[in-house]
């Protein structure tokens, strides 16, 4: 469980990226994230693993305060993967998996190892573990930045928008690799993202984040979709118009969902319970 | 064209291997002043520049200041550090290789900090994510990404000082200038021409022992499959490899 107290974060310039911010992550689940840029949600993230540090408040994970740890060793006990994948592009793909357990101190051998089942874990073949990353494609480094981000066996995961620069396609295949992970390995992870439908389909909780990390509102998505509690929110979702604004629409083969341009966006089988 | 042959037959007469002024033990000498000014310079130089590419403090000071050196005029320098730490033999030595140093380090000092410039932001920004420590994301990230173009500052500074160090018989320390500074009053153009010739030939071949270096040094990860990276369709900058720098300054 990681919980927010309170969190401020003023940068040097006077900004505040984050204000007052209260939140509980609950463990083994998919927290995620969500809001417009300059919403602060990489600020929160990276505040987890003391990539920044707050200005005022706390931060506990399972009890204990992140500021009386030391920065590095926490940072190797929590999983981190970013945008870009963030590669070192002078480590062949198994070095870069196997860097935090190398940092650690696990031998040479058992460290390999290890990358390699990651390897299989993540979905990719054990012939790419010599390639260097500029030889894999986009989806490809992206899943070896999972790898790494695994390979110290951390019970938590932070993911700064890790698909962002990817292709529609390859994005859709890591969103089920990520859920089919978190499935498998029980991990308490922490997504943020701009994209609302990704925000949807990932998280067991939802945060959505107005300026300065104020919390719009949480919850699961239904529970969102259901019951925005602002016009933010509604807006923010598209329940108030677009292809989530669906409404039944009776034509001569019967009866539709139709979005709010009106054109045709599914039919509706069996009722609501 | 009759200079020419004649530059080239003082060069390589047998007469050069002899008496006081035998070529080897000048080219020694030249040698000696070369590694030891780079070596000296790259002591200082090299640290210094990794401390202002790592944590970015200094950078316009180091800028301004290796501007401003490279255009100390190398004769006064020699002359104005010889007058100004003594005239007996040692110090002599002292004097001529305190100025070559003062003019290596700029180039050294330039490649070591624009090569840990030239890594990826967001690589180091990942490196100190996944836990390294400040010294780890300096020795296994930032050095061996940066090392082509601090090769790049030594082979400047070693060009540089090379050339310099012509000027060490001007101030009787020997060196493959003392055939110049002999020839000047004596009007033996053979002889200043011939040893010019060879002063050029030793800068090219050390010149061209460093490029190999340097291609030897670019990680392996960053010249392989260079071109498949224009496959990520990131709108940010794309991350600049040394090499790039380095085809960008030519």
């Amino acid at each position: 469980m990681i919980e927010f107290r309170a969190v401020t974060k003023r940068f040097g310039d006077g900004t505040v990226a984050v204000d007052n911010f209260d939140l509980v992550i609950p463990s083994r689940q998919i927290t995620v994230f969500v809001g417009s840029s300059g919403s602060g949600k990489t600020t929160l993230l990276r505040m987890i693993n003391r990539m920044v540090d707050l200005t005022e408040g706390d931060i506990e994970i399972d009890g204990d305060s992140i500021m009386r740890k030391e920065p590095v060793a926490l940072r190797r006990s929590i999983g981190y993967v970013m945008q870009n994948s963030g590669l070192l592009p002078h480590f062949k793909v198994i070095d870069n998996v196997m860097t935090v357990p190398t940092l650690n101190g696990v031998p040479k051998k058992q460290a390999r190892d290890q990358a390699l089942e990651l390897l299989d874990t993540v979905g990719l073949s054990r012939s790419l573990a010599d390639r260097y990353p500029s030889q894999l494609s986009g989806g490809q480094q992206q899943r070896v930045g999972v790898a790494r981000g695994l390979a110290a066996n951390p019970n938590i995961l932070l993911m700064d928008e890790p698909f962002g620069a990817v292709d529609p396609i390859v994005r859709a295949e890591l969103q089920q690799e990520i859920i089919r992970l978190q499935r498998e390995l029980d991990k308490t992870i922490v997504f943020v993202t701009h994209d609302i439908d990704e925000a949807f389909l990932l998280g067991d909780q939802v945060v959505i984040l107005e300026k300065s990390a104020k919390i719009a509102q949480v919850g699961s998505p239904n529970e969102i979709m259901a019951n925005p509690a602002s016009d933010f929110v509604a807006n923010f979702i598209g329940t108030d118009r677009g292809k989530r604004a669906l409404s039944l629409k009776k034509t001569e083969s019967g009866t539709i969902l139709v979005d709010s341009e009106g054109r045709g966006a599914g039919v509706l089988v069996g009722g609501p319970e | 064209m009759n200079l020419l042959l004649e530059a080239i037959q003082w060069l390589f007469s047998p007469e050069r291997l002899e008496g006081s002024n035998p070529i080897p033990l000048r080219l020694e000498e030249h040698l000696f002043y070369t590694f030891v000014s780079v070596a000296a310079a790259a002591l200082v130089a090299i640290p210094l520049g990794f401390y202002i590419g790592h944590t970015g403090k200094g950078r316009d000071l180091a800028v301004g200041l290796s501007g401003a050196a490279r255009a100390l005029p190398s004769f006064g320098l020699i002359l104005f550090l010889v007058l100004l730490i003594g005239v007996v033999d040692v110090q002599l030595q002292l004097a001529a290789i305190t100025a070559f140093v003062l003019l290596a380090i700029p180039s050294i000092l330039a490649g070591a900090y624009a090569g840990i410039e030239a890594v990826d932001r967001r690589v180091i920004d990942a490196a100190r994510a996944v836990g390294m420590t400040e010294w780890q994301i300096l020795w296994k990230v930032e050095m061996p990404i940066g090392l082509p173009l601090l090769i790049g500052g030594l082979r400047a500074a070693t060009l540089q000082v090379v050339a310099t160090a012509t000027l060490a018989a001007y101030v009787g320390l020997g060196g493959l200038g003392i055939y110049i500074f002999r020839g000047l009053p004596l009007q033996r153009y053979d002889e200043m021409l011939g040893s010019a010739l060879l002063i050029a030939a030793l800068a090219l071949v050390l010149d061209g022992i460093f490029a190999l270096i340097q291609q030897f040094a670019i990680p392996r990860g960053v010249s392989a499959g260079r071109a498949k990276d224009v496959r990520t369709s990131s709108p940010r900058r794309r991350p600049e490899t040394a090499k790039a720098v380095q085809e960008r300054r030519g």
